[in-house]
C-alpha cells in the first residue's frame, strides 16, 4: 500500500464499486473479448440492479467497454459514443444465485465472430474479479497479464503452456485449472509477471485440445 | 505505510524529519520512484482536487434528482454575508458541499480516500491555500501527511463504509484533514496525531445509511461537517489541547466500532435515513433497468 491507495485514484463519481469499478470490468472484458466490441448484452445482479442506475453503474460498464479510462469525463455520456461507434447494447436485470452483490454478466460479441460470456463482480474500492469465463469459473483481478485456455481434460495442456511461458521467460504469478467434468471442457488460467506475446498466444491457440485462448494484456491490442 | 503513529513520531524523533516526509520515503521505498516523483505525483492529485472544485457545474443534478444545486446557495449566501460561520468557513463549506454534489454527477473527483468522502480534503486545503496564503508546496506536503493517517486508519481500521461505516468514510477524510491542517500550523508528528484523533473521535461511530442506496443523502452534506470538524480539531491540538485517549488507541477503538455497528447502518441502505418512510419512498421511486 502506498499513499496514493489513500489519496486517489482521480476517477469519475459517485462510486468507487459501482462506477469506476464497473468501467473497469467493462475494460477488462474488452481486452478478453480481443477486438472492439460491437454488440453488448449486459445483466446486473444484486446491489448493481438495485443501485446501478442512480451510480451511472449502466454508462460506467458501456464507457469500459468503449475502452475509456476511470477518470474518462465522457462516461456520463457513454450511451451516445457507443451509439455514435455503432456499438449495439442491451442493459437488464439477472438473479445470478449465491455470487458477490455487485456482480454482472456479459455477453459480447466482436469483429471476426470473437465472442465472449463473462461475469465479474466489482470488490470495492474500484478493484474487481473476473469470477467466470465462457460458463467455466475464473479468479482473477485483471492487475497482470493473464492467460485464459480452454483446452479439452487431457494430459499435457500444463506441460504445454508453462514450457512455452518458460521459453519466453515468462513467470507465472498464480495458475487456477477448473473442468466442468473429466475429459470435458477444462480452462487454466495463469496471471503472469511479463506480457504474453502474439505468435505464442497464436501457437498455442493451434495446438491439439486447445479450444480457445484469451489473453487479458496490460496494454490495450483491441484498439 | 505505517501502522501507527507512534512509529512515525519515533522516526520523526529520532531523524528530524518531519511527518510528511517520512510518508514520502515509504512511497519511495514502496513504488521505487524518486523523491521528485513521489512529490509530483501528490501535487498532481492537489491539482486534480483544484480542477474538480473549479469544474463545479451548479446546473447538474444526480440521476435520481436527489442531489444538486446546493454548493451555490452556500456560495450565494457566503458572497452576501449572510453566514454565521464567516467567510472563511463558509468558503470550506461551499466547497465541501459543491465537490460531493460533482461526485454525485458524475463529475471527475478525487477518491480521498473515498469518492463518498470525496469533499472534506479539497473543502479545507483549497479554502486554506486561497484564504490563508499557503504556498503550493506547503498544501503538497499537508496532503502527504493526510496519505500517511489515511494509511493507518486503513490498516488499523478501514476505511470503507461496507466495512467500518461513515466513520470510516466522511470520519477518516476529517482525520486525514485535522491532521493535515495541524502540520500547515506549525504542528510535529505529536500535535498532528492529537489532531487527527480528536477528529475521529466526534464521528466515531456515524452510520453509513446512504438513502436508496446511493452516494448522495446523507453523504454530499457530510462532507461539510467533515471538513469543519477538521478545522476545529486541528486548532485545538495546536493550542495544546490532547487527546486523553492515545491516538493510535481511539484508531483501535473506531475499528472496533466499526465492527460492532450492525450491518443495516454500513453502506447497505437498510437502515438509519435510508429506513425512513420518505427514505423508502426515494427508494420506491427509483428507476431500475
Amino acid at each position: 500500500m502506498n499513499s496514493f491507495d489513500i489519496i486517489g485514484p482521480v476517477m469519475v463519481g459517485p462510486s468507487s464499486s459501482h462506477t469506476a469499478g464497473a468501467v473497469k470490468i467493462g475494460n477488462i472484458s474488452r481486452k478478453l473479448l480481443g477486438t472492439s466490441v460491437q454488440k453488448a448484452d449486459i445483466f446486473f445482479h444484486g446491489s448493481f440492479l438495485a443501485t446501478g442506475k442512480g451510480h451511472g453503474t449502466d454508462r460506467a460498464l458501456i464507457a469500459g467497454l468503449l475502452g475509456f479510462p476511470v477518470d474518462d469525463s465522457r462516461i456520463p455520456d457513454s450511451f451516445r459514443y457507443a451509439d455514435e461507434s455503432g456499438m449495439e447494447y442491451s442493459l437488464s436485470g439477472i438473479d445470478l444465485g449465491d455470487v458477490h452483490p455487485n456482480s454482472v454478466k456479459l455477453l459480447l460479441f466482436g469483429a471476426d465472430g470473437h465472442k465472449i460470456e463473462i461475469i465479474a463482480a466489482s470488490v470495492g474500492g474500484g478493484a474487481i474479479r473476473v469470477t467466470e469465463i465462457d460458463g467455466l469459473p475464473a479468479n482473477f483481478s485483471g492487475d497482470y497479464p493473464t492467460l485464459v485456455v480452454n483446452n479439452l481434460d487431457q494430459p499435457g495442456h500444463v506441460t504445454e503452456i508453462t514450457s512455452m511461458l518458460s521459453h519466453k521467460s515468462i513467470n507465472i504469478a498464480t495458475m487456477q485449472l477448473y473442468r466442468s467434468s473429466k475429459g470435458g471442457n477444462a480452462v487454466i488460467i495463469l496471471e503472469c509477471d511479463q506480457e504474453v506475446p502474439d505468435n505464442a498466444i497464436k501457437w498455442l491457440a493451434h495446438l491439439e485440445g486447445i479450444l480457445k485462448v484469451t489473453y487479458l494484456g496490460l496494454e490495450d491490442r483491441s484498439k | 505505510m505505517y501502522q501507527s503513529f507512534q512509529e512515525i513520531i519515533e522516526i520523526e524523533k529520532n531523524t528530524g524529519k518531519p511527518f510528511w516526509e517520512i510518508v514520502r520515503d515509504n512511497d519511495c521505498r514502496e513504488m521505487e520512484i524518486s523523491e521528485e516523483e513521489a512529490f509530483l505525483r501528490m501535487q498532481k492529485m492537489y491539482e486534480a482536487m483544484q480542477n474538480a472544485d473549479t469544474a463545479y457545474d451548479p446546473n447538474l443534478s444526480s440521476t435520481s434528482g436527489l442531489v444538486g444545486g446546493d454548493g451555490e446557495k452556500v456560495a450565494v449566501a457566503r458572497r452576501n454575508e449572510a453566514l454565521l460561520c464567516g467567510p472563511f468557513l463558509g468558503l470550506v463549506m461551499e466547497k465541501a458541499i459543491k465537490m460531493g454534489e460533482s461526485n454525485a454527477c458524475m463529475k471527475r473527483i478525487v477518491a480521498a480516500p473515498t469518492a463518498g468522502s470525496c469533499g472534506v480534503l479539497p473543502a479545507v486545503f483549497l479554502s486554506l491555500e486561497q484564504g490563508k496564503g499557503y504556498s503550493r508546496e506547503q498544501m503538497v506536503k499537508a496532503l502527504y501527511v493526510s496519505a500517511g493517517i489515511g494509511g493507518i486508519i486503513a490498516q488499523r481500521a478501514s476505511v470503507s463504509g461496507a466495512a467500518g461505516g461513515c466513520q470510516a468514510e466522511i470520519g477518516a477524510a476529517s482525520a486525514m484533514a485535522a491532521g493535515g491542517v495541524a502540520f500547515l500550523l506549525g504542528g510535529d508528528g505529536e500535535i498532528i496525531s492529537h489532531a487527527a484523533a480528536l477528529a475521529m473521535k466526534n464521528l466515531l461511530g456515524l452510520a453509513c445509511d446512504p438513502v436508496a442506496g446511493l452516494v448522495e443523502v446523507p453523504c454530499v452534506k457530510r462532507n461539510v461537517i467533515g471538513a469543519v470538524n477538521a478545522l476545529t480539531s486541528a486548532d485545538l491540538a495546536n493550542a495544546g489541547i490532547r487527546s486523553k485517549i492515545p491516538p493510535d488507541e481511539v484508531f483501535d477503538a473506531m475499528r472496533s466500532v466499526g465492527r460492532i455497528l450492525p450491518e443495516d447502518l454500513k453502506e447497505t441502505g437498510k437502515g438509519g435515513l435510508a429506513a425512513t418512510p420518505t427514505g423508502i419512498a426515494f427508494r420506491d421511486n427509483l428507476k431500475s433497468f
